[in-house]
């Protein structure tokens, strides 16, 4: 160990932000897991953050094949996975390289030491061992020959040099596990589960946990441990879930409510398969799934089956969404319920695939030919996803249209405690079915206060009928060519869109209800709005957030609310897009903008200092 | 359910109120009057049929028949298709279809429909040409056709409807001309009652952009000499005097006249639509002098839709959990105070 300036200091804490970060095949999004989990269990709020590179398995020791996993605990309610590291545990030069920028000065970096050796040097293009350089005086460094206490450690068990230096990660989580006083207990059960009928396996990453504990404990820069009191959460039982998971199992919950089979056609895209793997795994509780031949034929067959009766869903990210759009105008036309997820990555084109942006939200309005309105819901953190595929399904099934919840690789990917809610306690959702007798019944005959047509499902003896992408005649649904039906076709579409504002929830405002500045987001950037907002509301400032998670229609009291406040400023990661529509929709306001394209949540010292300099200019 | 005879059903009951707007003369009229008189044979419920389409002359079919229909978009309808009949394994579906919408922008559909070997009959109204968009050159279009967008002719190979349906792992093709409605509502009866993908050619003349393209095959005076119709089990023989038959001479098929040069019936060929192997198959559907009609391949397999369901019924009976409840809080789960 090499004596540094710094020294850590301990003590209690309210938050702490922990970066976990090694090459693709180290480990470390178990490791991250492992620690989030365990620390939602001793009652700590979390919120977690994996950083993958897009390549499966880079060359080892590589810049490009850097995986990481953030987290953070805390004591308060967090919101997000937090802007800056607190401890970086980087297990070779390459991560060190990539992440030191997170780490403030005087935070505490964990290296392995073993792993700094020449060829690994070169490969993240250091000239010099920055061990040595004093590059890291201003940092806490934690020097640890990790590799070679995880394999003394292990020595006596009969596996082979590599396997062995498989349970670093264990030695490197048991001295954090140590460092901010959480129990071994949790990840030895998962250790029993994983390797279960693999003792040796077992017996390894067990000892190699507790021997990285035992080390953090009786090195002696280590003077004393962080505690981190438990959270004030809401009294309830919680789990920890991905946003991915939870928006397949609030379409399971929409299923149950609606009494609507799921058929769920879907073709691989990152970030958005996991949906897919979800639903395919639940098998039993009734989920179709199909894996199609591509994006459009995994909307084609959701179209389908929505004409069959089911709770139709295609799930896709953003290049997806650009090749279902056709087939969106066609249940446009044909006024059949199917939710499209699209879960925002990066781009154009292939762009970032594993990296988070918001920058389909003006595809989702209005990226189809014609006019051709549809329902856009979004969700705004990874337990959110549940809320907000559940609302999809039931707004598609009672208003008979295309829905599409956008999310995005940031609160798909990350995770958070839910508190877990009972299928009876979800309200029940009422499919548009047939209710007119035969006599009265038309295809296109409309519900008079939704303007939805009835579903009448294939099997139904007296009521065949035909849809189809050809413009209809308003009733009758017959093949109609004639100028006055068609403009009267395009405003009942769009009226029908427009009242479905009676059927969602009013806009809530956090923080200041009125005054200077409000805040105005969507989707996914929920958490570090609302942690830089009540941060400078708490702190005396009218300062209030509106976060959309019904972006089409809004809702009905969005403008009142906007009378309600000074000045405005949309803060998304796009170009501009919120803006863009808030400007044609609510255009007597002037709109500040905030935006950031590079692939990365907004952090929330960015957005306290631009909310502090609009709000001390006034 | 589904197989149920119900004799009351009629013509009259499968003819829906639109009025028919395909160009007079068009064999698309000899088609649809074959499946309204096939449907009520097959003895199945009105209610229990899905007409899908894409996009074409052809597409406008579902328009015209009285079951329950949806008329898709360019390409799609395999896919649609394939929705409404996993969503209800219970429908008789059908993908009305053309050469364009089922081979050019539909053809990954096609081929993954026929590969996946779903319940679902596929006609596909072959005039190798594009009607509704008015006359350019198909994926069935000969080379050295003209038309407008090959005015110096075309130089695209075409492909083979049948030989793309058996190189999908196809199990049944039939082919059938166009200005034979008997034949076609046999075909439609037999290939209802056939468990997967049914692939059907239908050679179809559009009278105003490719007129007479079957002609030789079709013209009622030469047709016994240009076509073989053929049908399991039965030897393949043709001729206005069924003194023509086909036999295997090394790796190709061979016509030869009957009486001749020694030949006798028994050299002929027996067509065996069941045999897996689909190599004769191939031969059958490429030859070209006589083209060949009738069900060409048929194997009964598993349909895809079938395993579909006994595997959602295996995988509920083994469920970890009783219901979604169950589910959500199991495994980890802690409670705040
Ligand atoms: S264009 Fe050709 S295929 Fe189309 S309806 Fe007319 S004749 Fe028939």
């Amino acid at each position: 160990m090499t004596e540094k300036k710094l020294k850590l200091t301990g003590g209690t804490v309210d938050s702490v932000v922990i970066r976990f970060v090694g090459d693709s095949g180290d480990g470390m999004q178990l490791t991250g897991t492992q620690f989030s989990d365990t620390s939602a269990m001793m009652g700590n709020d979390i919120a977690t953050f994996p950083n993958y590179p897009s390549e499966i398995r880079a060359p080892q020791g590589s810049i490009y094949g850097v995986s990481g996993f953030q987290v953070q605990i805390g004591h308060a309610t967090v919101h997000t996975p937090g802007d800056e590291v607190d401890v970086l545990v980087a297990m070779n030069p390459a991560a060190l390289k990539t992440n030191l920028s997170s780490v403030p000065v005087g935070k505490t970096i964990i290296v392995d030491t073993d792993s700094f050796n020449k060829k690994n040097l070169q490969k993240a293009e250091y000239d010099e061992n920055p061990l040595l350089t004093g590059e890291l005086n201003n940092f806490v460094v934690i020097e640890a020959p990790i590799t070679t206490l995880t394999r003394e450690s292990i020595a006596d068990i009969g596996l082979d040099n590599k396997a062995m230096t498989r349970s670093k990660n264990m030695f490197a989580l048991g001295m954090v596990f140590w460092m901010f006083s959480r129990p071994l207990k949790y990840t030895e059960t998962f250790i029993d589960k994983k390797f279960a009928g693999k003792t040796q396996l077992i017996e390894a990453n067990k000892r190699a946990l507790r021997a990285g504990f035992n080390f953090a404990e009786t090195i002696e820069l280590i003077s004393s441990a962080y505690t981190i009191l438990p959270a004030k959460m809401d009294p309830g039982i919680y789990r920890i879930i991905s946003g991915n998971t939870a928006t397949a199992w609030g379409f399971l919950a929409a299923s149950e409510k609606s009494g609507r089979p799921i058929f769920l056609g879907s073709y691989p895209i990152t970030p958005a398969t996991e949906i897919l793997q979800e639903l395919t795994a639940k098998k039993y509780f009734g989920a179709k799934t199909f894996q199609a031949e591509d994006e459009i034929a995994g909307i084609s067959t959701a179209i389908g089956a929505s004409f069959s009766g089911h709770l139709a869903i295609t799930t896709t990210s953003g290049p997806g969404l650009a090749l279902k759009g056709e087939a969106i105008g066609l249940a446009v036309m044909t006024e059949l319920p199917i939710v499209i997820v699209d879960v925002q990555r990066a781009g154009p084109s292939t762009g970032l695939p594993t990296k988070p942006e918001q920058s389909d939200l003006l595809q989702a309005m209005y990226g189809r030919h014609g006019e051709s309105p549809v329902i856009v819901v979004a969700a705004k953190s990874p337990a959110d996803c549940f809320n907000m595929a559940f609302e999809a399904s039931r707004l598609a099934m009672e208003h008979m249209t295309p829905v599409i919840l956008l999310t995005d690789g940031y609160i798909a990917n990350g995770s958070e405690p839910w508190k877990i809610k009972k299928t009876e306690d979800l309200p029940i959702i009422y499919p548009n079915d047939l209710k007119s007798s035969r006599e009265e019944w038309m295809p296109y005959k409309r519900d008079p206060e939704t303007l939805a047509r009835e579903w009448v499902l294939p099997g139904t003896p007296g009521f065949e009928h035909r849809v189809g992408g050809l413009e209809k005649k308003d009733g009758t649904g017959d093949v109609n060519q004639s100028p006055e039906n068609h403009q009267l076709m395009v405003k009942l579409r769009a009226e029908k869109i427009c009242r479905v504002k009676n059927n969602i929830p009013l806009m809530q405002v956090d923080g200041a209800q009125e005054g200077d500045l409000l805040v105005i987001g969507w989707g996914g950037t929920y958490g570090s709005l609302f942690t830089a907002v009540n941060h400078l509301f708490e702190s005396g400032q009218k300062i209030g957030l509106m976060h959309f998670s019904y972006l089409n229609p809004m809702p009905k009291n969005t403008e009142e609310i906007l009378k309600k406040f000074k000045k405005f400023i949309i803060c998304e990661l796009n170009m501009g897009q919120l803006h863009t529509v808030m400007n044609s929709k609510f255009p007597e306001y002037d709109y500040f903008k905030f935006n950031k394209v590079q692939g990365l949540p907004f952090t929330v010292l960015e957005l306290t200092q631009k909310f502090e300099q609009i709000l001390n200019n006034q | 359910m589904s197989e149920q005879t119900n004799p009351v059903l009629t013509f009259k009951d499968f003819q829906s109120d639109q009025e028919v707007r395909w160009c007079p003369g068009c064999d698309d009229y000899i088609i649809l009057r074959a499946m309204l008189k096939a449907l009520p044979e097959m003895g199945r419920k009105k209610e229990d049929f899905v007409f899908v389409s894409g996009i074409g002359c052809s597409s406008r079919f579902p328009y015209y028949v009285g079951t329950y229909g949806i008329h898709g978009i360019h390409g799609r309808a395999a896919a649609i298709a394939t929705g409404v009949k996993l969503a209800n394994p219970e429908l008789s579906v059908w993908v009305m279809t053309g050469d364009g919408d089922a081979m050019a922008i539909g053809g990954n559909h096609f081929i993954h429909l026929i590969r996946r070997n779903i319940n679902i009959k596929i006609v596909m109204f072959n005039n190798e040409i594009y009607g509704l968009t008015k006359g350019q050159f198909s994926p069935t279009s000969l080379i050295g056709q003209k038309t407008y967008t090959s005015p110096y002719g075309n130089i695209q190979p075409p492909f083979n409807p049948g030989q793309l349906t058996i190189g999908s792992s196809g199990k049944y093709f039939a082919r059938v001309p166009g200005n034979d409605p008997k034949m076609m509502e046999e075909l439609f009866v037999k290939a209802e009652k056939f468990k997967g993908t049914a692939s059907i050619e239908v050679l179809q003349n559009c009278v105003i952009f490719n007129d007479g393209a079957f002609e030789e095959i079709t013209n009622k005076e030469t047709e016994s000499e240009n076509q073989i119709r053929i049908e399991h089990g039965k030897k393949m023989i043709f001729g206005k005097n069924k003194d023509k038959g086909l036999i295997l001479k090394g790796f190709k098929l061979e016509v030869v006249n009957i009486g001749e040069n020694g030949i006798t019936e028994d050299d002929i060929l027996v067509h065996d639509a069941h045999e897996a192997d689909p190599t004769l198959h191939l031969m059958l559907v490429r030859l070209q002098n006589p083209v060949v009609m009738g069900e060409i391949r048929r194997i009964e397999e598993t349909s895809y839709d079938e395993v579909y369901v006994e595997r959602m019924e295996s995988v509920a009976k083994k469920s970890p959990f009783k219901n979604l409840d169950e589910m959500f809080f199991s495994g980890d789960t802690y409670v705040v105070e």
